[in-house]
């Protein structure tokens, strides 16, 4: 038995379905060439949100959750409208079961909600053109998942609320337009509660009450309001159960010792290894050697005890090269993107211009919790248990491994324990189904050590920007601002599915697609060879030009004797990011660079993913070094649903942003960094933690949050340490250049 | 109260011992490797997985339990090594009865990915059983040894703050 809904928006359809003693609420597969869109739906064609039965309510959120706070804002958003405490519904992660798993219904969800062709919208499309493409899959990335579960989300818990109402209605000989709902149950007139669950058969065997109207937020209880989050609870308690966590009957242990990228293993002894109390055994798998053993300890000394050699790759993989290689990259001058071009850059900047060039490394992910997966493999099926951002690009990698069909594969993903978009790989996915296909019948968790997590992190790429301005007493007149980088977007498609054709406009974006005037003003893109695999980092191409853009503008402001504030407010083109300039300003008491006392001041702006911030960052020089003192931010997400979470995304944003602007970088010998474990990769830490203030407006249209809070950080400190010491800082790490107390 | 061991299996590799571990007041008897650190221990074989695995080498403090109440690595300390009895996250306190600490971990919502936060709240309570009213400088200095990748720092502060002020209430 299913109902869908005949509402229609924004390309998905909220309706029901039986299921084992109760009901389901959700999406439907909308298939637009056919005329009849209702035409051989079943129960395997909806995509749940609400799950109601004899157990209770279980509220469906489909995407991962690593620490941005996905999971809850999910169900918050089902829960507003089906007037249930989230706290009292079952949160699970996604599809957990094959009956309810569709590939190609979430195929076709449409991410993005469409809305006018203004500028914002186009640049915010643009700015999300990889997630975009990428969220046809149940994809969790491009700080999307907000605007994309807003008004779906809220549907379904409105459908099922009306539904549920219908179903007590007729019950009880009622109109549904008298009866009410409170705390998960129906309230009739005569004020009997009917909890959901007593109403799930009756609403399943109904058709979908979909003439609904969602609440305006002023009606809202929980959303947009300080929530106690259930997650907050456990992560505190340490009974949030993490895919690292997982511990299965009959249980092995497994970890890998890889090849550097690019090479191979070219000599095993396995007996050694073998030989040591807990091991079971050495198996080989493609790139490298995997221990089995009874605890993840002893597989981990073992894989360290192995007598291996590994085949050395090419020279492309050390460091001088790959510098090399960006910098012939910008000699050649092939173009892959130049999305701006206003005015004429080369008529106008001249001798005596600023010209600079900068450097950002490579970064890793690095995320606290180690990759990891368990995976359980049978004659005719298999099963994973592992935290990831791209599921179906799992279960199609497991299928491709074990030759069994995509339906008998199960993905049940994860809490997961911090990404920064490591989690978009399925490398470790990959690796534990290829080791527990080697023990058919036994689960296996494969656990990376953090030494295997540096050696074979796809990084963000290092990159080489080149910037010509021009700059007088009447403002920024020409920026000229060129990229050279290896396209994430190609490397990373190559690994999980296939490289699209085409240029890659994530090496512009954070600087082409920036809101101000500048009446001269062009950015280019340049595609340099890939020497190691690199992939999404927390903010993607925003992570890099957000340093670039924000510095160039410091330079011109400084060159012209300008205040970078008062500069970059003159300049600005676009109401809401002048907005949050401004509010940042006002936030941060700004009275210029120089802020008394020895202490510097620097601002930077990026809009990214749709989302304009603003930062200001200020130093002061110590005897120990340059300390941070004070970081402000200011952004504008449209409407603040979880506020105490958006207000940490900023904060913990900004202060990644800072932390790997200091002192982070991975630098590479034969395809492997030199960098084995955070001794080497520090990032912030709590004695290097400035004060934090931060502000959220609420003027452009929805938007995430888990990224923008990065782009402008970098370049905030840099110029920060300008304003402070004059020096001009361009290359990152800056404890390259100086020393930080 | 110190571990009991018993050599009960020795071959030319294989060194296989019986210990007798305390852990959040419950005694355990584990037949193990010595030299397994406690933070293997407690995971693998105790399935006590609120102590983390993060870095393996004492930087990151995730796997931070408590030896007689101070705070230690768990990742560092062989089982031969133990020399007391051990709370981990799991015994500080528990969702419904829940320590000072974590009680103000809660009211902050500290957590983002949550990952490292046994660690810090384990930090963080050792820190105020030593000083109940520690400084900023206090707080930068036991803490410092405690990463958090999400930065979660300024809330950690305010818990640190806020549970400072429920221990000198209670």
């Amino acid at each position: 038995m299913s109902r869908a809904g005949r509402i229609a928006r924004r390309g998905f359809l909220i309706g029901s379905v039986a299921v084992a003693g109760g009901v389901a609420f959700g999406a439907w597969r909308y298939t637009r060439p056919l005329a009849d869109p209702f035409a051989g739906t079943d129960a395997g064609a909806l995509n749940p949100y609400v799950l109601i039965d004899a157990d209770g309510v279980t509220l469906v959120a489909p995407r991962a959750d690593k620490g941005q706070g996905a999971r809850w804002l999910q169900a918050a958003l089902i829960a507003e409208e089906l007037d249930i405490d989230p706290a009292t519904a079952r949160i699970v992660p996604g599809p957990v079961s094959a009956t309810y798993y569709n590939r190609a219904l979430i195929a076709d969800f449409m991410p993005f909600a469409p809305t006018d062709t203004g500028w914002l919208a186009e640049t915010a499309r643009d700015a999300a053109d990889i997630p975009a493409r990428l969220l046809g899959w149940q994809m969790t990335g491009g700080s999307s998942s907000t605007a994309d579960g807003f008004d779906k989300l809220r549907q379904a818990g409105a459908v099922a609320r009306e539904t549920l109402k219908q179903a007590a209605a007729l019950r009880h000989g009622l109109d549904r337009a008298d009866l009410d709902t409170a705390d998960g149950a129906v309230i009739l007139p005569d004020g009997t509660r009917i909890p959901y669950p007593d109403l799930a058969r009756d609403a399943a065997a109904l058709e979908p009450v979909t003439q609904i109207v969602l609440r305006d937020r002023s009606q809202w209880r929980w959303l947009g309001k300080p929530m106690a989050r259930t997650d907050v609870i456990a992560k505190s308690t340490g009974t949030q159960v993490y895919g690292i966590d997982l511990s299965l009957p009959d249980m092995l242990h497994a970890t890998v010792r890889m090849a550097p990228w690019g090479g191979s293993v070219a000599r095993l002894d396995p007996v050694a290894a073998e030989g040591l109390p807990g091991v079971l055994r050495v198996l080989p798998i493609t790139g490298g050697v995997a221990v089995l053993a009874r605890d993840t300890w002893s597989a981990m000394r073992a894989v360290q005890a192995l007598d291996v050699a590994f085949a050395a790759p090419d020279t492309t993989g050390d460091q001088d090269a790959i510098w090399a290689a960006l910098a012939a990259t910008h000699d050649a001058g092939d173009i892959d993107s130049r999305k701006r071009d206003d005015g004429d850059v080369d008529a106008v900047i001249g001798a005596g211009d600023v010209t600079a060039e900068y450097r950002v490394p490579f970064l890793a992910h690095a995320p606290l919790e180690p990759m990891n997966a368990t995976v359980l493999v049978t004659d005719d099926a298999c099963t994973i248990w592992a935290g990831t951002q791209v599921p179906d690009f799992a279960v199609a990698r497991a299928a491709a491994l074990t030759g069994l069909p995509e339906t008998a594969i199960r993905l049940e993903n994860q809490m997961i324990g911090g990404s920064f978009g490591r989690r978009l790989e399925i490398d470790f996915i990959a690796q534990a189904v290829e080791i527990a296909m080697a023990v058919p019948g036994r689960p296996v968790k494969l656990t990376w050590s953090r030494e295997e997590d540096f050696a074979h992190d796809q990084p963000r790429p290092a990159q080489i920007a080149r910037v010509r301005g021009r700059a007088t007493d009447q403002g920024v007149q020409a920026l000229d601002l060129t990229v050279a980088s290896p396209s994430v977007i190609a490397s990373w498609f190559g690994r999980v599915s296939s490289a699209p054709p085409g240029p890659d406009a994530s090496i512009t974006t954070g600087a082409w697609d920036q809101p101000f005037a500048i009446p001269n003003f062009r950015v280019t893109g340049l595609r340099a060879p890939e020497s190691v695999p690199v992939s999404s980092w927390r903010s993607v191409g925003a992570s890099s030009n957000g340093f670039f853009f924000g510095t160039a503008m410091d330079e011109m402001f400084a060159a012209a004797g300008i205040d970078p504030m008062e500069g970059l407010i003159g300049l600005c083109s676009h109401d809401p990011s002048r907005a949050v300039l401004e509010g940042l300003r006002d936030l941060s008491g700004w009275t210029g660079r120089d802020a008394g006392q020895g202490r510097g001041r620097g601002v930077a702006f990026c809009l990214s993913f749709g989302v304009p911030c603003a930062q200001v960052v200020e130093v002061e020089q110590t005897p120990q070094g340059i300390r941070i003192t004070q970081a402000f931010a200011v952004a504008d997400v449209g409407i603040v649903l979880d506020p105490v979470n958006a207000l940490a995304q900023l904060s913990g944003g900004m202060l990644f942003g800072l932390g790997h602007a200091m002192n982070c970088e991975l630098t590479y010998r034969g395809h492997r960094p030199d960098q084995t474990n955070f001794h080497a990769y520090e990032g912030m830490r709590m004695r290097q933690t400035p004060q934090v203030t931060v502000r959220l407006l609420e003027n452009g249209p929805l938007r995430g949050l888990g990224e923008p809070g990065v782009p402008p950080a970098a370049a905030a400190l840099g110029n920060a340490i300008f304003a402070a010491t004059g020096q001009r800082l361009r290359d990152l790490p800056f404890a390259r250049g100086v020393r930080f107390a | 109260m110190g571990t009991h061991l018993h050599l009960v299996r020795c071959g030319r590799l294989r060194q296989i011992a019986r210990m007798q571990l305390i852990v959040n007041g419950n005694s355990h008897d584990l037949d193990a490797d010595p030299q397994m650190p406690l933070l293997w221990a407690l995971r693998d074989l105790l399935g006590l997985t609120g102590t983390k695995y993060g870095c393996g080498i004492a930087q990151c403090g995730a796997c931070t339990v408590h030896m007689d109440g101070m705070a230690v690595r768990a990742c560092q300390i062989r089982l031969a090594d133990v020399a007391g009895e051990i709370t981990t996250i799991e015994g500080l306190g528990t969702p419904d009865d829940p320590h000072p600490v974590q009680a103000a971990w809660i009211e902050q919502q500290v957590a983002q990915c949550g990952y490292c936060q046994s660690g810090q709240i384990m930090q963080a309570a050792s820190l105020l059983a030593l000083n109940a009213d520690p400084s900023d400088a206090d707080i930068d200095r036991a803490m410092s040894g405690n990463l958090c990748r999400c930065a979660t720092y300024p809330r950690i502060r305010a818990a640190i703050r806020s549970a400072s002020v429920r221990i000198g209430a209670a």
